[in-house]
């Protein structure tokens, strides 16, 4: 993985990086659960247990090729966290998940990629993976 | 009891389990899929962590429900996390009851919350039973041999 010479920008190089998932999640259960989910299809996968953790992640210079946001998170919800995130340059698919069907059209004017509802399934985000093919970074 | 009669058992409870309401059959079985020879026991673990979250959240609702004012905001907060667990595990009818009580938390109801969160505790402890009981039969039942599946 590597940031571009530009400090406004993370972008990922994808021919060389193995496919990273963060999970964003105040949930621990749902954490491992889409962690294990996405572990047993060869992903990467890192967690945070709040939007403020996913943002100072990517502060810090990490970067992945999906981020997937739960809403309703105590210190910095998932909107909050996806507006910060855009505003830092992150271009990455950002897919909202959450359970709060009233709020889905703020949470995706935040700059979401996509909102899907619990629970998580790989089919509802399967567009987002990568496909599974022998030079796929996802299968190493 | 030889192995396929436990292996019987245990698939009968689970059904009753999806039967009688406790469990969401769609849900539950997601978590069983995660399951696999490299984790052996992840449903279990997964269950054990419900438990001890579900633990601490009643505990931090009844002291909130013995503040006064009522404090319907954190109630409210602190049942969205309880409901929201118990659906990851498909625990249906706690889940029910969680979101009864969060209408009443909406309402401003503080009777409606101290009734229907009686509710939500007694649900959780009949689940909790079953639960014991059913991960009881599967660690005697052992393994299960999915070489072959019955057709």
């Amino acid at each position: 993985m590597y940031q571009n010479g530009s400090s406004s920008s993370y972008e990922i190089n994808t021919e060389t990086t193995p496919f990273r998932v963060l999970v964003v999640d105040d949930d621990r259960i749902l954490r491992k659960m889409h962690k294990m989910m996405l572990t047993r299809l060869g992903i990467e996968v890192e967690v945070a247990v709040n939007g403020k953790e996913a943002v100072d992640l990517h502060l810090a210079g990490a970067s992945f090729h999906l981020v997937l946001m739960d809403l309703q998170m105590p210190v910095m919800d998932g909107s909050q966290a996806t507006k910060e995130l855009r505003g830092m340059g992150v271009t990455s698919p950002i897919v909202g998940v959450t359970a709060a069907c009233a709020e889905k059209a703020a949470f995706l004017a935040s700059g979401l990629t996509d909102c899907v509802s619990k629970p998580l399934t790989i089919s509802k985000i399967a567009n987002y993976l990568p496909a599974p093919s022998p030079n796929n970074h996802a299968n190493n | 009891m030889d192995r396929n009669q436990s292996h019987r058992q245990v698939a009968t409870m689970k059904q009753s389990l999806f039967d009688q309401g406790y469990l969401d059959h769609e849900q539950f079985n997601q978590l069983e899929e995660l399951q696999d020879d490299a984790n052996p026991n992840f449903v279990e673990e997964v269950v054990t962590l419900y438990y001890r979250d579900s633990a601490r959240l009643v505990h931090s609702i009844e002291q909130a429900l013995e503040k006064s004012p009522i404090d319907f905001n954190k109630l409210d907060s602190y049942m969205h996390q309880f409901r929201g667990s118990s659906s990851s595990i498909g625990a249906k009818k706690v889940k029910a009851e969680c979101s009864l009580f969060r209408e009443y938390c909406r309402a401003g109801n503080g009777e409606g919350c101290m009734r229907t969160f009686q509710q939500v505790k007694k649900e959780y402890t009949a689940l909790r039973k079953k639960l014991e009981t059913f991960f009881q039969l599967a660690r005697q039942a052992g393994p299960v041999d999915r070489a072959r599946r019955p057709k």
